[in-house]
């Protein structure tokens, strides 16, 4: 398979960036964070995602959805990254229906992902516990209790969390922290009794939670996938996840890169256009490669996504590690080069900046995913 | 739109395709070419002098050039093996999967066959490309003069003018083998009045012609790749001149991308094994098999990152390339990031040999291989263009910074 678009993937990039550069340039999250939004996102612009086919764009068809691959997924969120839109696509529509699509049986299959095709369900993968992305690390306690399982514990940085309609926990039914075995995946009603949710407020403006599982009762029909052998279920779903992360950053640092580019051919000081001077064509030079190369690993990943999950690991390692140094370097200049410009609120780039943190630490940052590769060679 | 029947059609064909590739590599390719040459005698160059250093490495180049596969994408009627891009493709997968050697290097292949197939005429494709593909004749660039290093435009060797012939006068360096080369492809000065990109003639000319003289140059490595060439009233005929006279620079420009996607490579070839396991012989590794200094493997780890990174763009550029997208001036880029991610992989490898990377002599060492190839190494963000040159074209002519 070429490394480039196809016809088709072209046009869906093209309706994906009409719709989100009309409906939600950076001036949308802006006025959600500064009226402070219940909701965080737009409702409407949601229901827009589902009549084009995107909110199911991964679904199968026979569940109500485009059935497109993960470089089309990786497509739409490029373009939320250009333009820094909050939406439930990574959460529901990338993380949450891929979970349900590979590790449910039928009747969740058909309850839950002709919902999520229609734009009516919002549903997030709950999974850090602790302050960085260590997924075996799980200690959530789910424990048997007649018929089903009680679960108990806490999980952070729960995209979507305050507004989702459907949990899917990892949590830990036998072993201990650390272990591969023993990871079970559990759909969670976030009105069940027990659970606690508490919207967090993010660096970013985008939409997270913090939530509490006290003796959260489930049934048995409410395990997704394999009782203790959740890690290989969890491992392609995260895999999904950080290809998808991984695109966003990249769109997020080419729309730096080329606001910054056009500040330093408009910006004059000391009577000459500051992208005459040496200092800076380089920087701008070395950070144009550095996002060309990390475009073209992502979209590497994406494709090894498609062709076989199970084998995509190290390339998504790769993809997700170098999104992140590149993400962090675009912005770094992005804010440098707008000089005092880019500290104030008013202008846009410090958006991007905040994003790119919070991009860095989902599903692991580039320390994470560096060892991890490491790993996988054997040293 | 395209035909999903069509493409699917391609799609079986090429899978054929790589089925018979496999097998023919796989009954052809003798064992000891499938390892990377340890070096530079390791390496068939052709020519008229050339030698072949083992029987096996004779074998590998006779039954790769009778496929035509010296030069797999060249038309058949120059000797190539007339393969698609996306067949080539594959060809390079499928030898790159068993770790096969290039048969044959050649600055004919990498540099001076694709400008002649862009701007020569028929008699000089005729002429030149079949004996380049068969490894006939040897190739050196004249390009860099003592005072036209990154300025190259600036170079001063006179073609004066004289009847049916030019007459060639002054001196290059850093030519790479000259001593060893047959012809030379050289950039001369033939308007002197002219503004300096205007007055520059892209020739060629056999290097035992009277006048032409070669001196090897001690590098800090201890080898002598380049040389200093001297040209002391050479007679060439005009028909050697490759395109039209005073418009050599564009031919000049045209190699030099083929040079610097050439060179760009370096960093994504690896020399054999994978760093990690090299530092994990020589500075061991722990209970759990991690190697025994973690900031090394930190600095390893970050490499196969970046490494495995450029390997998608440089395949990116390929693609983009055969769908017309391609920027042409992102061998630079590539040059600018694959030299410098190569130089970062010797220094690496200085680093994990320790003390026994720092013997220069003796056979323990292979005569003080990899300290030598260390030092070589430096000159890849040098040659070529250097690095500083590199990012000059990109924000000139990729991202449109003003007074570049």
């Amino acid at each position: 398979m070429a490394l480039v678009l196809t016809e088709e993937q072209s046009m869906l990039r093209d309706s994906a960036r009409g719709l989100i550069s009309d409906k939600a340039p950076v001036s949308h999250l802006r006025s959600l964070r500064d009226s402070k939004d219940p909701t965080g996102f737009s409702k409407e612009l949601w229901h827009s995602f589902a009549e084009m086919g995107f909110a199911g764009l991964l679904v199968p068809e026979e569940f109500g959805g485009s059935g497109l691959g993960f470089m089309e997924a990786g497509i739409v969120m490029e373009e939320i990254g250009r333009t820094l839109m909050p939406s439930p696509f990574l959460a529901t529509s990338v993380v949450a229906a891929s979970a349900l699509n590979r590790g449910g049986n039928v009747a969740q299959k058909s309850e839950y992902l002709p919902k999520i095709s229609n734009g009516s369900l919002l549903a997030t993968l709950a999974i850090d516990e602790g302050v960085k992305h260590r997924p075996l690390q799980t200690n959530l306690q789910a424990v048997r209790a007649g018929n089903g399982f009680k679960l108990s514990g806490a999980k952070a940085l729960v995209v979507d969390g305050h507004v989702a309609d459907l949990f899917i926990v990892a949590a830990r039914t036998a072993g201990s922290a650390g272990e591969r075995d023993g990871l079970t995946l559990f759909l969670v009603n976030p009105r069940a009794k027990g659970v606690a949710v508490e919207r967090t407020i993010m660096v970013d403006a985008h939409n997270a939670a913090r939530i509490e599982l006290a003796n959260v009762e489930v049934n048995a029909d409410s395990v997704l996938g394999e009782v203790d052998q959740g890690a290989v279920l969890l491992d392609g779903v995260l895999d999904i996840g950080r290809g998808a992360v991984a695109s966003e950053m990249v769109g997020l640092s080419e729309e730096v890169f080329n606001r910054t580019v056009e500040y330093l051919k408009n910006r004059k000081q000391f009577g000459k256009l500051i992208g005459e001077f040496q200092a800076l064509q380089h920087r701008a030079a070395e950070l144009y490669v550095d996002i060309e190369i990390t475009r073209a690993a992502t979209m590497k990943a994406l494709q090894a996504l498609d062709a076989d999950i199970a084998k995509a690991a190290s390339a998504v390692a790769v993809a997700k590690a170098r999104a992140g140094t590149t993400a962090t370097r675009a912005v770094q200049e992005g804010v440098q080069m707008h000089g005092g410009m880019g500290m104030t609120d008013q202008f846009d780039i410090g958006f991007f900046m905040k994003r790119a943190r919070v991009c860095e630490e989902l599903f692991g940052d580039a320390n994470y995913h560096t060892e991890q590769l490491a790993k996988a060679r054997g040293y | 739109m395209t035909d999903p029947k069509t493409s699917e059609a391609e799609n079986d064909d090429l899978e054929t395709f790589r089925g018979e590739t496999r097998a023919w590599l796989e009954a052809n390719c003798p064992p000891e070419m499938r390892k990377p040459a340890t070096s530079d005698t390791d390496v068939f160059w052709g020519g008229r002098n050339a030698k072949f250093s083992s029987e096996p490495q004779r074998i590998w180049f006779e039954r790769m050039r009778d496929k035509g596969w010296t030069v797999p994408d060249w038309p058949k009627e120059y000797g190539g093996g007339g393969l698609s891009a996306a067949e080539h493709k594959v060809l390079r997968s499928e030898m790159a999967r068993m770790g096969a050697r290039p048969p044959l290097s050649s600055f004919g292949i990498w540099m001076l066959g694709p400008a002649l197939l862009k701007y020569g005429n028929e008699a000089q494709k005729k002429e030149h490309l079949p004996k380049i593909a068969a490894g006939l004749i040897r190739w050196c660039q004249g390009y860099s003069e003592p005072n036209a290093g990154s300025d190259l435009a600036s170079l001063q060797t006179r073609a004066e003018s004289d009847g049916e012939d030019f007459v060639i006068t002054g001196s290059k360096i850093w030519t790479s083998y000259a001593n060893y080369a047959d012809w030379i492809f050289c950039l001369v000065r033939t308007d002197s009045a002219a503004k300096k990109h205007d007055g520059i003639s892209f020739i060629l000319f056999d290097m035992t012609s009277k006048g032409v003289t070669t001196k090897p140059i001690l590098l800090i490595s201890g080898y002598s790749p380049f040389c200093e060439t001297f040209f002391d009233g050479v007679r060439v005929p005009k028909s050697h001149v490759v395109g039209t006279v005073n418009r050599g620079w564009d031919v000049a420009k045209y190699l030099l991308q083929h040079e610097r996607a050439m060179i760009s490579g370096m960093g994504e070839r690896g020399v054999g094994r994978p760093l990690g396991q090299i530092a994990a012989d020589s500075v061991g590794t722990d209970p759990q098999g991690k190697l025994d200094d973690s900031m090394l493997r930190g600095r390893i780890a970050s490499f196969d990152v970046d490494e495995a990174a450029l390997a998608a763009c440089a395949e990116r550029a390929v693609d983009l390339a055969k769908a017309g997208q391609a920027h042409p001036a992102f061998s630079s880029a590539m040059k600018y990031y694959g030299t410098e991610l190569n130089k970062r992989r010797y220094e690496i490898l200085m680093s994990a040999g320790g003390v026994d990377a720092l013997e220069w002599e003796s056979e323990r060492s292979r005569q003080g291989a990899r300290p030598r190839a260390w030092l070589r190494t430096k000159a890849n963000s040098i040659e070529g263009g250097t690095t500083e040159v590199m990012l000059g074209i990109v924000a000139k002519r990729i991202l449109d910074l003003p007074g570049a």
